[in-house]
Protein backbone atom coordinates (compact mmCIF):
# COMPACT_ATOMS: atom_id res chain seq x y z
CA UNK A 1 0.00 0.00 0.00
CA UNK A 2 2.71 2.60 1.21
CA UNK A 3 5.10 1.04 -1.64
CA UNK A 4 2.33 2.59 -4.18
CA UNK A 5 3.15 5.98 -4.57
CA UNK A 6 6.86 5.22 -4.30
CA UNK A 7 6.55 2.98 -6.98
CA UNK A 8 4.99 5.24 -9.23
CA UNK A 9 7.73 8.54 -8.76
CA UNK A 10 9.89 5.33 -8.97
CA UNK A 11 8.82 4.55 -12.71
CA UNK A 12 8.36 8.63 -13.14
CA UNK A 13 11.62 9.06 -12.48
CA UNK A 14 12.62 5.63 -14.39
CA UNK A 15 10.82 7.06 -17.70
CA UNK A 16 12.47 10.03 -17.16
CA UNK A 17 16.35 8.73 -17.32
CA UNK A 18 15.45 6.66 -20.00
CA UNK A 19 13.84 9.52 -22.21
CA UNK A 20 16.83 11.33 -21.10
CA UNK A 21 19.09 8.51 -22.63
CA UNK A 22 17.38 8.04 -25.47
CA UNK A 23 17.67 11.63 -26.52
CA UNK A 24 21.39 11.80 -25.95
CA UNK A 25 21.84 8.47 -28.47
CA UNK A 26 19.50 10.27 -30.53
CA UNK A 27 22.16 13.59 -30.68
CA UNK A 28 24.81 11.67 -31.01
CA UNK A 29 23.54 9.79 -34.14
CA UNK A 30 22.29 13.36 -35.09
CA UNK A 31 26.14 14.66 -35.15
CA UNK A 32 27.19 11.22 -36.57
CA UNK A 33 24.95 11.20 -39.57
CA UNK A 34 25.22 15.12 -40.54
CA UNK A 35 27.84 14.09 -42.94
CA UNK A 36 25.11 14.74 -45.57
CA UNK A 37 24.44 18.19 -44.38
CA UNK A 38 28.06 19.26 -45.33
CA UNK A 39 27.87 17.82 -49.13
CA UNK A 40 24.30 19.01 -49.54
CA UNK A 41 24.34 22.37 -47.75
CA UNK A 42 21.17 23.27 -49.79
CA UNK A 43 18.86 20.50 -47.47
CA UNK A 44 19.98 23.01 -44.24
CA UNK A 45 19.29 26.46 -46.42
CA UNK A 46 15.58 25.57 -47.20
CA UNK A 47 15.20 24.27 -43.61
CA UNK A 48 16.64 27.57 -42.07
CA UNK A 49 14.46 29.62 -44.30
CA UNK A 50 11.73 27.51 -42.66
CA UNK A 51 12.37 27.91 -39.12
CA UNK A 52 14.91 30.88 -39.59
CA UNK A 53 13.21 33.40 -42.07
CA UNK A 54 9.94 33.02 -41.20
CA UNK A 55 10.14 33.13 -37.20
CA UNK A 56 11.71 36.84 -38.12
CA UNK A 57 8.45 38.42 -37.69
CA UNK A 58 7.75 36.92 -34.12
CA UNK A 59 11.37 37.51 -32.77
CA UNK A 60 11.33 41.41 -34.51
CA UNK A 61 8.01 42.51 -33.03
CA UNK A 62 8.93 40.64 -29.38
CA UNK A 63 12.29 41.76 -29.35
CA UNK A 64 10.51 45.76 -30.45
CA UNK A 65 8.04 45.20 -27.53
CA UNK A 66 10.29 43.83 -24.52
CA UNK A 67 12.78 46.66 -25.08
CA UNK A 68 9.67 49.37 -24.95
CA UNK A 69 8.55 47.74 -21.86
CA UNK A 70 11.85 47.54 -20.43
CA UNK A 71 13.00 51.02 -21.47
CA UNK A 72 9.63 51.86 -19.42
CA UNK A 73 10.06 50.41 -16.56
CA UNK A 74 13.81 50.80 -16.00
CA UNK A 75 13.45 54.43 -16.52
CA UNK A 76 10.63 54.88 -14.12
CA UNK A 77 13.13 53.13 -11.70
CA UNK A 78 16.39 54.95 -12.32
CA UNK A 79 14.54 57.94 -12.27
CA UNK A 80 13.97 57.80 -8.62
CA UNK A 81 17.05 57.72 -7.94
CA UNK A 82 18.21 60.48 -10.50
CA UNK A 83 20.08 57.88 -12.75
CA UNK A 84 17.72 57.67 -15.97
CA UNK A 85 20.12 58.27 -18.19
CA UNK A 86 21.72 54.84 -17.43
CA UNK A 87 18.67 53.32 -18.92
CA UNK A 88 20.48 52.18 -22.17
CA UNK A 89 22.75 50.39 -20.30
CA UNK A 90 20.44 48.08 -18.21
CA UNK A 91 18.55 47.27 -21.24
CA UNK A 92 21.04 46.42 -23.28
CA UNK A 93 22.33 44.50 -20.44
CA UNK A 94 19.11 42.58 -19.75
CA UNK A 95 18.79 41.90 -23.49
CA UNK A 96 21.88 40.27 -24.19
CA UNK A 97 22.64 38.87 -20.49
CA UNK A 98 19.16 37.28 -19.98
CA UNK A 99 16.11 38.35 -21.58
CA UNK A 100 17.56 37.80 -25.34
CA UNK A 101 18.48 34.62 -25.57
CA UNK A 102 15.85 33.02 -23.22
CA UNK A 103 12.63 34.80 -24.46
CA UNK A 104 14.15 33.98 -28.06
CA UNK A 105 14.52 30.43 -27.37
CA UNK A 106 11.00 29.81 -26.02
CA UNK A 107 9.64 31.59 -28.46
CA UNK A 108 11.61 30.17 -31.45
CA UNK A 109 10.28 26.60 -29.28
CA UNK A 110 6.76 27.87 -29.93
CA UNK A 111 7.16 29.05 -33.78
CA UNK A 112 9.63 26.51 -35.75
CA UNK A 113 10.08 23.39 -32.90
CA UNK A 114 7.12 23.06 -33.02
CA UNK A 115 6.61 22.92 -36.56
CA UNK A 116 9.29 20.78 -37.24
CA UNK A 117 8.16 18.03 -34.23
CA UNK A 118 4.68 17.85 -36.43
CA UNK A 119 6.69 17.85 -39.92
CA UNK A 120 8.26 15.08 -38.65
CA UNK A 121 5.46 13.65 -36.56
CA UNK A 122 3.53 13.36 -39.12
CA UNK A 123 5.93 12.25 -41.75
CA UNK A 124 6.29 9.16 -39.80
CA UNK A 125 2.48 8.87 -38.95
CA UNK A 126 1.75 8.69 -42.94
CA UNK A 127 4.86 6.37 -43.02
CA UNK A 128 6.81 8.61 -45.27
CA UNK A 129 9.91 7.80 -42.43
CA UNK A 130 9.32 4.25 -43.21
CA UNK A 131 9.26 4.84 -47.17
CA UNK A 132 12.58 6.05 -46.79
CA UNK A 133 14.14 3.75 -44.92
CA UNK A 134 12.52 1.32 -47.51
CA UNK A 135 14.63 3.39 -50.19
CA UNK A 136 17.78 3.09 -48.36
CA UNK A 137 18.13 6.16 -47.22
CA UNK A 138 18.89 6.79 -43.36
CA UNK A 139 15.69 9.23 -42.27
CA UNK A 140 17.75 10.92 -39.53
CA UNK A 141 20.82 12.02 -42.33
CA UNK A 142 18.25 12.82 -44.50
CA UNK A 143 15.45 14.40 -42.29
CA UNK A 144 16.29 14.82 -38.64
CA UNK A 145 19.89 16.37 -39.10
CA UNK A 146 19.06 19.40 -41.83
CA UNK A 147 16.22 20.73 -39.14
CA UNK A 148 18.69 20.15 -36.46
CA UNK A 149 21.45 22.01 -37.79
CA UNK A 150 19.05 25.03 -39.07
CA UNK A 151 18.12 25.33 -35.76
CA UNK A 152 21.31 25.25 -34.42
CA UNK A 153 21.98 28.23 -36.78
CA UNK A 154 19.35 29.91 -36.87
CA UNK A 155 18.15 30.60 -33.31
CA UNK A 156 22.07 32.27 -32.39
CA UNK A 157 21.20 34.68 -35.06
CA UNK A 158 17.41 35.71 -33.62
CA UNK A 159 18.61 35.98 -30.93
CA UNK A 160 21.06 38.55 -32.17
CA UNK A 161 18.60 40.19 -34.17
CA UNK A 162 16.52 40.32 -31.10
CA UNK A 163 18.79 41.54 -29.29
CA UNK A 164 19.32 44.27 -31.79
CA UNK A 165 15.77 46.00 -31.95
CA UNK A 166 15.18 45.58 -28.35
CA UNK A 167 17.47 47.95 -27.79
CA UNK A 168 16.01 49.87 -30.36
CA UNK A 169 12.76 49.77 -28.84
CA UNK A 170 14.38 50.70 -25.59
CA UNK A 171 15.92 53.67 -27.41
CA UNK A 172 12.61 54.72 -28.89
CA UNK A 173 11.09 54.73 -25.24
CA UNK A 174 13.68 56.01 -23.47
CA UNK A 175 14.88 58.86 -26.07
CA UNK A 176 12.05 59.70 -27.98
CA UNK A 177 8.69 59.59 -25.64
CA UNK A 178 10.74 60.12 -21.95
CA UNK A 179 13.41 62.71 -23.62
CA UNK A 180 16.66 60.76 -22.29
CA UNK A 181 19.38 62.30 -23.99
CA UNK A 182 20.14 59.98 -27.34
CA UNK A 183 24.12 60.21 -26.59
CA UNK A 184 24.05 59.51 -23.01
CA UNK A 185 22.19 56.65 -23.64
CA UNK A 186 24.20 55.21 -25.76
CA UNK A 187 27.94 55.58 -24.32
CA UNK A 188 26.69 54.64 -21.14
CA UNK A 189 25.85 51.26 -22.96
CA UNK A 190 29.05 51.28 -24.70
CA UNK A 191 30.76 52.24 -21.59
CA UNK A 192 29.27 49.38 -19.28
CA UNK A 193 28.72 46.43 -22.09
CA UNK A 194 31.89 44.09 -22.06
CA UNK A 195 31.94 42.30 -25.34
CA UNK A 196 33.56 39.02 -23.79
CA UNK A 197 31.71 38.94 -20.54
CA UNK A 198 27.90 40.05 -21.85
CA UNK A 199 27.91 39.61 -25.46
CA UNK A 200 29.96 36.50 -25.96
CA UNK A 201 28.10 35.04 -22.86
CA UNK A 202 25.07 35.79 -24.28
CA UNK A 203 25.77 34.74 -27.44
CA UNK A 204 27.08 31.04 -25.97
CA UNK A 205 23.76 31.10 -24.15
CA UNK A 206 21.98 30.93 -27.43
CA UNK A 207 24.31 28.76 -29.23
CA UNK A 208 23.65 26.26 -26.02
CA UNK A 209 19.28 27.04 -25.82
CA UNK A 210 19.38 25.98 -29.44
CA UNK A 211 20.89 22.75 -29.32
CA UNK A 212 18.36 21.93 -26.69
CA UNK A 213 15.81 23.18 -28.30
CA UNK A 214 16.44 21.58 -31.65
CA UNK A 215 16.98 18.11 -30.63
CA UNK A 216 14.05 18.43 -28.37
CA UNK A 217 11.72 19.60 -31.85
CA UNK A 218 13.32 16.43 -33.50
CA UNK A 219 13.52 14.22 -31.26
CA UNK A 220 9.76 14.59 -30.06
CA UNK A 221 9.13 14.40 -33.95
CA UNK A 222 10.39 11.37 -34.54
CA UNK A 223 9.53 9.57 -31.76
CA UNK A 224 5.77 10.52 -32.24
CA UNK A 225 3.15 8.07 -31.59
CA UNK A 226 2.18 7.17 -36.00
CA UNK A 227 -1.40 8.95 -35.32
CA UNK A 228 -3.09 12.52 -34.99
CA UNK A 229 -3.22 12.58 -31.23
CA UNK A 230 0.59 11.36 -31.21
CA UNK A 231 1.67 14.17 -33.00
CA UNK A 232 -0.56 16.87 -31.32
CA UNK A 233 1.02 15.04 -27.78
CA UNK A 234 4.59 15.97 -29.40
CA UNK A 235 4.53 19.12 -30.73
CA UNK A 236 2.76 19.96 -27.02
CA UNK A 237 5.78 18.30 -24.97
CA UNK A 238 8.49 20.22 -27.50
CA UNK A 239 6.84 23.64 -26.47
CA UNK A 240 6.75 22.27 -22.37
CA UNK A 241 9.71 21.09 -22.58
CA UNK A 242 11.63 23.42 -24.54
CA UNK A 243 10.21 26.05 -22.32
CA UNK A 244 11.35 24.54 -18.94
CA UNK A 245 14.71 23.01 -20.47
CA UNK A 246 15.60 26.61 -21.67
CA UNK A 247 14.59 28.25 -18.25
CA UNK A 248 16.72 25.09 -16.43
CA UNK A 249 19.83 25.45 -18.20
CA UNK A 250 19.54 29.73 -18.28
CA UNK A 251 20.03 29.52 -14.34
CA UNK A 252 22.82 26.89 -14.38
CA UNK A 253 24.91 28.84 -17.04
CA UNK A 254 23.83 32.38 -15.68
CA UNK A 255 25.50 31.01 -12.20
CA UNK A 256 28.64 29.38 -14.01
CA UNK A 257 29.44 32.41 -16.46
CA UNK A 258 28.30 35.36 -14.34
CA UNK A 259 28.86 34.32 -10.84
CA UNK A 260 31.43 31.79 -11.67
CA UNK A 261 30.77 29.33 -9.12
CA UNK B 1 12.27 -16.40 -68.09
CA UNK B 2 14.44 -13.96 -69.34
CA UNK B 3 17.25 -15.36 -72.37
CA UNK B 4 20.45 -13.40 -70.40
CA UNK B 5 22.29 -16.83 -69.27
CA UNK B 6 23.51 -15.03 -66.21
CA UNK B 7 20.11 -15.35 -64.54
CA UNK B 8 20.66 -19.30 -64.53
CA UNK B 9 23.67 -18.78 -62.07
CA UNK B 10 21.56 -16.73 -60.07
CA UNK B 11 18.66 -18.79 -57.30
CA UNK B 12 15.47 -19.17 -58.66
CA UNK B 13 13.78 -18.45 -55.93
CA UNK B 14 14.07 -14.66 -55.37
CA UNK B 15 12.07 -14.93 -52.23
CA UNK B 16 11.95 -17.41 -49.63
CA UNK B 17 9.92 -17.57 -46.70
CA UNK B 18 10.16 -20.83 -44.39
CA UNK B 19 8.02 -21.15 -41.09
CA UNK B 20 7.61 -17.62 -40.44
CA UNK B 21 5.51 -16.68 -37.75
CA UNK B 22 5.26 -13.04 -36.50
CA UNK B 23 3.03 -11.39 -33.69
CA UNK B 24 2.74 -8.10 -32.60
CA UNK B 25 3.19 -7.86 -28.83
CA UNK B 26 1.14 -10.79 -27.72
CA UNK B 27 -1.04 -11.00 -31.29
CA UNK B 28 -0.07 -14.03 -33.24
CA UNK B 29 -0.57 -12.39 -36.69
CA UNK B 30 1.22 -14.51 -38.93
CA UNK B 31 1.47 -18.43 -38.07
CA UNK B 32 3.81 -21.04 -39.65
CA UNK B 33 3.84 -19.25 -43.10
CA UNK B 34 5.65 -21.08 -46.06
CA UNK B 35 5.46 -18.64 -49.64
CA UNK B 36 8.54 -18.96 -52.28
CA UNK B 37 8.76 -16.34 -55.65
CA UNK B 38 10.69 -17.67 -57.93
CA UNK B 39 12.72 -14.78 -60.34
CA UNK B 40 10.57 -12.99 -62.98
CA UNK B 41 7.34 -14.19 -61.37
CA UNK B 42 4.16 -12.12 -60.63
CA UNK B 43 3.15 -13.64 -57.26
CA UNK B 44 -0.08 -12.12 -55.81
CA UNK B 45 -0.81 -12.47 -52.16
CA UNK B 46 -4.65 -12.21 -51.32
CA UNK B 47 -6.24 -12.50 -48.59
CA UNK B 48 -9.34 -10.91 -46.68
CA UNK B 49 -8.12 -7.55 -44.64
CA UNK B 50 -6.21 -7.69 -41.26
CA UNK B 51 -4.59 -11.21 -42.19
CA UNK B 52 -1.91 -10.34 -42.29
CA UNK B 53 -0.58 -9.23 -45.90
CA UNK B 54 0.97 -5.88 -45.25
CA UNK B 55 2.51 -7.40 -42.15
CA UNK B 56 4.41 -10.09 -44.78
CA UNK B 57 5.47 -7.34 -46.96
CA UNK B 58 7.51 -5.65 -44.40
CA UNK B 59 8.93 -9.01 -43.59
CA UNK B 60 10.22 -8.94 -46.73
CA UNK B 61 11.35 -5.86 -46.38
CA UNK B 62 13.12 -5.89 -43.86
CA UNK B 63 10.72 -3.66 -41.35
CA UNK B 64 10.04 -6.35 -39.06
CA UNK B 65 12.10 -9.27 -37.95
CA UNK B 66 9.93 -12.48 -37.64
CA UNK B 67 9.24 -14.27 -34.39
CA UNK B 68 10.31 -17.60 -35.72
CA UNK B 69 11.47 -19.10 -39.33
CA UNK B 70 13.64 -17.69 -42.36
CA UNK B 71 13.19 -15.01 -44.80
CA UNK B 72 15.18 -14.93 -47.91
CA UNK B 73 15.53 -12.51 -50.06
CA UNK B 74 18.01 -13.05 -53.13
CA UNK B 75 19.98 -15.93 -50.83
CA UNK B 76 20.44 -13.24 -48.06
CA UNK B 77 18.45 -13.83 -44.61
CA UNK B 78 17.12 -10.65 -44.33
CA UNK B 79 16.31 -10.02 -40.31
CA UNK B 80 20.55 -10.91 -39.51
CA UNK B 81 21.08 -8.60 -42.09
CA UNK B 82 23.13 -5.73 -41.00
CA UNK B 83 22.12 -2.17 -41.58
CA UNK B 84 24.75 -1.40 -44.44
CA UNK B 85 23.48 -4.56 -46.22
CA UNK B 86 20.07 -4.19 -45.66
CA UNK B 87 20.46 -0.98 -47.37
CA UNK B 88 22.15 -2.56 -49.61
CA UNK B 89 19.45 -4.89 -50.53
CA UNK B 90 16.74 -2.11 -50.26
CA UNK B 91 18.65 -0.25 -53.36
CA UNK B 92 17.47 -3.65 -55.36
CA UNK B 93 13.36 -3.47 -54.10
CA UNK B 94 11.00 -0.85 -54.99
CA UNK B 95 7.69 -0.97 -52.15
CA UNK B 96 4.59 0.60 -53.09
CA UNK B 97 3.05 1.61 -49.80
CA UNK B 98 -1.17 1.14 -48.79
CA UNK B 99 -1.60 4.66 -48.29
CA UNK B 100 1.27 5.85 -50.64
CA UNK B 101 3.21 7.93 -48.19
CA UNK B 102 4.44 10.44 -50.49
CA UNK B 103 6.43 12.74 -49.40
CA UNK B 104 4.27 16.05 -48.77
CA UNK B 105 6.72 18.71 -48.49
CA UNK B 106 8.17 18.07 -52.36
CA UNK B 107 6.43 17.97 -55.50
CA UNK B 108 5.34 14.79 -57.69
CA UNK B 109 8.72 15.35 -59.46
CA UNK B 110 10.34 15.66 -56.64
CA UNK B 111 9.16 12.73 -55.13
CA UNK B 112 9.51 10.11 -58.28
CA UNK B 113 13.18 11.72 -59.02
CA UNK B 114 13.99 11.57 -55.30
CA UNK B 115 15.46 7.76 -55.07
CA UNK B 116 17.77 8.80 -58.61
CA UNK B 117 18.97 12.71 -56.74
CA UNK B 118 20.32 10.71 -53.02
CA UNK B 119 21.69 7.11 -55.11
CA UNK B 120 22.64 7.86 -58.12
CA UNK B 121 24.85 10.97 -59.97
CA UNK B 122 22.57 11.37 -62.79
CA UNK B 123 23.07 14.49 -64.71
CA UNK B 124 19.62 16.42 -64.27
CA UNK B 125 18.60 16.29 -68.25
CA UNK B 126 18.70 12.50 -67.45
CA UNK B 127 16.73 12.73 -64.11
CA UNK B 128 14.05 14.94 -66.11
CA UNK B 129 13.83 12.28 -68.57
CA UNK B 130 13.30 9.44 -66.57
CA UNK B 131 10.75 11.00 -64.35
CA UNK B 132 8.54 12.02 -66.86
CA UNK B 133 8.80 8.46 -68.33
CA UNK B 134 7.95 6.73 -65.46
CA UNK B 135 5.04 9.85 -64.82
CA UNK B 136 4.01 9.20 -68.14
CA UNK B 137 3.73 5.40 -67.73
CA UNK B 138 1.14 6.18 -65.14
CA UNK B 139 -0.81 9.08 -66.70
CA UNK B 140 0.54 11.41 -64.30
CA UNK B 141 3.19 13.59 -66.52
CA UNK B 142 1.14 16.32 -66.83
CA UNK B 143 0.79 16.47 -63.25
CA UNK B 144 4.35 16.44 -62.14
CA UNK B 145 4.99 20.07 -61.13
CA UNK B 146 1.68 19.55 -58.41
CA UNK B 147 2.28 18.50 -54.80
CA UNK B 148 0.78 15.59 -52.99
CA UNK B 149 -1.94 17.54 -51.31
CA UNK B 150 -3.40 18.62 -54.90
CA UNK B 151 -3.87 15.00 -55.75
CA UNK B 152 -6.63 12.86 -55.75
CA UNK B 153 -6.35 9.62 -53.60
CA UNK B 154 -5.97 7.75 -56.85
CA UNK B 155 -3.64 9.77 -58.59
CA UNK B 156 -1.13 9.84 -55.26
CA UNK B 157 -1.31 5.76 -55.42
CA UNK B 158 -0.07 6.12 -59.24
CA UNK B 159 2.61 8.72 -58.09
CA UNK B 160 3.65 6.06 -55.81
CA UNK B 161 3.69 3.42 -58.32
CA UNK B 162 6.00 5.77 -60.55
CA UNK B 163 8.01 6.49 -57.65
CA UNK B 164 8.41 2.81 -56.64
CA UNK B 165 9.44 1.52 -60.07
CA UNK B 166 11.50 4.87 -60.55
CA UNK B 167 14.98 2.66 -60.28
CA UNK B 168 14.11 -0.39 -61.76
CA UNK B 169 14.67 -2.43 -58.73
CA UNK B 170 14.90 -6.31 -59.14
CA UNK B 171 12.27 -6.67 -56.44
CA UNK B 172 9.18 -4.59 -56.15
CA UNK B 173 6.25 -4.94 -53.60
CA UNK B 174 2.81 -3.51 -54.31
CA UNK B 175 0.92 -3.39 -51.03
CA UNK B 176 -2.91 -3.01 -53.04
CA UNK B 177 -1.91 -1.41 -56.00
CA UNK B 178 -5.27 -1.47 -57.11
CA UNK B 179 -7.43 -0.08 -54.63
CA UNK B 180 -8.66 3.23 -54.98
CA UNK B 181 -8.14 3.56 -58.90
CA UNK B 182 -11.09 4.45 -61.40
CA UNK B 183 -11.65 1.25 -63.98
CA UNK B 184 -9.25 3.23 -66.39
CA UNK B 185 -7.08 3.49 -64.34
CA UNK B 186 -7.38 -0.06 -62.53
CA UNK B 187 -6.69 -1.70 -66.45
CA UNK B 188 -3.46 0.91 -66.77
CA UNK B 189 -1.83 0.06 -63.87
CA UNK B 190 -2.52 -3.76 -63.80
CA UNK B 191 -1.26 -3.90 -67.61
CA UNK B 192 2.00 -1.20 -66.51
CA UNK B 193 2.66 -4.21 -63.37
CA UNK B 194 2.59 -6.83 -65.98
CA UNK B 195 4.61 -5.31 -68.09
CA UNK B 196 7.56 -3.67 -66.32
CA UNK B 197 8.07 -7.43 -64.80
CA UNK B 198 8.26 -8.75 -68.25
CA UNK B 199 10.33 -5.90 -70.07
CA UNK B 200 12.73 -5.46 -67.27
CA UNK B 201 13.10 -8.77 -65.55
CA UNK B 202 12.32 -7.97 -62.64
CA UNK B 203 9.55 -9.96 -59.65
CA UNK B 204 6.72 -8.54 -58.31
CA UNK B 205 4.71 -9.50 -55.14
CA UNK B 206 1.47 -7.84 -55.31
CA UNK B 207 -0.69 -7.78 -51.72
CA UNK B 208 -4.81 -7.72 -52.98
CA UNK B 209 -7.84 -8.01 -52.02
CA UNK B 210 -9.01 -7.00 -55.62
CA UNK B 211 -9.19 -10.91 -56.71
CA UNK B 212 -10.60 -10.54 -60.20
CA UNK B 213 -7.54 -8.09 -61.32
CA UNK B 214 -4.93 -9.77 -59.84
CA UNK B 215 -5.73 -13.09 -61.31
CA UNK B 216 -5.65 -11.47 -65.12
CA UNK B 217 -2.21 -10.55 -64.67
CA UNK B 218 -0.10 -12.69 -61.90
CA UNK B 219 1.37 -16.20 -62.11
CA UNK B 220 1.13 -17.61 -58.99
CA UNK B 221 -1.31 -16.77 -56.13
CA UNK B 222 -1.03 -17.18 -51.76
CA UNK B 223 -4.37 -17.14 -50.44
CA UNK B 224 -3.99 -16.23 -47.08
CA UNK B 225 -6.43 -16.36 -44.11
CA UNK B 226 -6.23 -16.00 -40.64
CA UNK B 227 -2.40 -15.55 -40.64
CA UNK B 228 -1.89 -18.92 -42.47
CA UNK B 229 -1.76 -19.96 -45.99
CA UNK B 230 -4.62 -21.70 -47.00
CA UNK B 231 -4.41 -22.07 -50.96
CA UNK B 232 -1.60 -21.76 -52.90
CA UNK B 233 -1.54 -22.37 -56.51
CA UNK B 234 -0.82 -21.28 -60.34
CA UNK B 235 -4.07 -18.88 -61.56
CA UNK B 236 -5.60 -21.76 -63.56
CA UNK B 237 -5.41 -24.41 -60.23
CA UNK B 238 -6.87 -21.45 -58.15
CA UNK B 239 -9.98 -20.78 -60.02
CA UNK B 240 -10.38 -24.91 -60.71
CA UNK B 241 -10.49 -25.14 -57.04
CA UNK B 242 -13.10 -27.17 -54.80
CA UNK B 243 -11.66 -25.88 -51.91
CA UNK B 244 -14.93 -23.92 -50.22
CA UNK B 245 -12.21 -21.28 -48.92
CA UNK B 246 -11.02 -20.62 -52.18
CA UNK B 247 -14.25 -20.53 -54.01
CA UNK B 248 -15.81 -17.72 -51.17
CA UNK B 249 -13.15 -15.78 -51.67
CA UNK B 250 -12.86 -15.85 -55.22
CA UNK B 251 -16.76 -14.95 -55.58
CA UNK B 252 -16.65 -12.49 -52.85
CA UNK B 253 -19.45 -14.30 -50.85
CA UNK B 254 -19.93 -13.41 -47.10
CA UNK B 255 -20.94 -16.85 -45.46
CA UNK B 256 -18.31 -19.76 -45.75
CA UNK B 257 -15.17 -20.27 -44.08
CA UNK B 258 -14.22 -16.83 -43.93
CA UNK B 259 -15.61 -14.74 -41.24
CA UNK B 260 -16.44 -11.64 -42.12
CA UNK B 261 -16.52 -10.07 -38.64
CA UNK B 262 -13.27 -9.36 -36.51
CA UNK B 263 -13.39 -12.06 -33.79
CA UNK B 264 -16.07 -10.94 -30.60
CA UNK B 265 -18.30 -11.98 -28.82
CA UNK B 266 -22.24 -12.99 -29.46
CA UNK B 267 -23.62 -9.80 -31.22
CA UNK B 268 -27.26 -9.86 -28.82
CA UNK B 269 -25.69 -10.22 -25.79
CA UNK B 270 -23.49 -6.66 -26.47
CA UNK B 271 -26.49 -4.61 -27.53
CA UNK B 272 -28.25 -5.96 -24.91
CA UNK B 273 -26.29 -6.37 -21.82
CA UNK B 274 -28.07 -9.15 -19.41
CA UNK B 275 -29.83 -10.45 -22.30
CA UNK B 276 -29.26 -14.01 -22.29
CA UNK B 277 -29.74 -13.68 -18.06
N1 LIG C 1 1.68 -1.72 -35.74
C1 LIG C 1 0.82 -2.64 -35.31
N2 LIG C 1 0.71 -2.92 -33.98
C2 LIG C 1 -0.13 -3.85 -33.53
N3 LIG C 1 -0.93 -4.60 -34.32
C3 LIG C 1 -0.88 -4.38 -35.65
C4 LIG C 1 0.00 -3.40 -36.20
N4 LIG C 1 -0.15 -3.41 -37.55
C5 LIG C 1 -1.07 -4.35 -37.79
N5 LIG C 1 -1.52 -4.94 -36.68
C6 LIG C 1 -2.48 -6.03 -36.60
O1 LIG C 1 -1.99 -7.08 -37.39
C7 LIG C 1 -3.02 -7.65 -38.17
C8 LIG C 1 -2.58 -7.69 -39.64
O2 LIG C 1 -2.35 -6.38 -40.09
P1 LIG C 1 -1.95 -6.09 -41.60
O3 LIG C 1 -1.77 -4.62 -41.72
O4 LIG C 1 -0.80 -6.94 -41.97
O5 LIG C 1 -3.25 -6.54 -42.39
P2 LIG C 1 -3.54 -6.54 -43.95
O6 LIG C 1 -3.68 -7.95 -44.35
O7 LIG C 1 -2.54 -5.73 -44.66
O8 LIG C 1 -4.96 -5.84 -44.01
P3 LIG C 1 -5.56 -4.85 -45.11
O9 LIG C 1 -5.92 -5.67 -46.26
O10 LIG C 1 -6.77 -4.27 -44.43
O11 LIG C 1 -4.51 -3.84 -45.39
C9 LIG C 1 -4.27 -6.84 -37.93
O12 LIG C 1 -5.13 -7.62 -37.15
C10 LIG C 1 -3.83 -5.64 -37.15
O13 LIG C 1 -4.76 -5.37 -36.13
MG1 LIG D 1 -2.55 -3.94 -45.58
Amino acid sequence: MLLQPLAGIGGKANGLFSRVGLAGRFLLETVYYSGMCLRRPRLVIKEIYFVGVLSLAIIVVSGLFVGMVLGLQMYDTLDRFGSGEVVGMVVALSLVRELGPVLSAILFASRAGSAVTAEIGLMRATEQISAMEMMAIQPIARVVTPRFWAGVISLPLLTSIFNVTGILGGYLVAVNLLGVDGGMFWSEMQDSVDFRLDIMNGFDKSVIFAIAVSLVAVFEGYHATATAEGVSRATTRTVVISALLVLGLDFVLTAFMFRGI
Amino acid sequence: MSADSSQSLLPDLLVEIRSVSFGYENNLVLRNIDLTVRRGQVVAILGPSGCGKTTLLRLIGGQLKPSRGEVMVDGLAVPQLDRDDLFQLRRKMGMLFQFGALFTDLSVFENVAFQMREHTDLPEEMITDLVLMKLHAVGLRGAHELMPAELSGGMARRVALARAIALDPMLILYDEPFAGLDPISLGVVSKLIRTLNDALGTTSVIVTHDVATSLDIVDYVYLISDGRVVAHGRVEEIRASSDPFVQQFIKGEADGPVAFHYPTGDYASMIFPGHGD
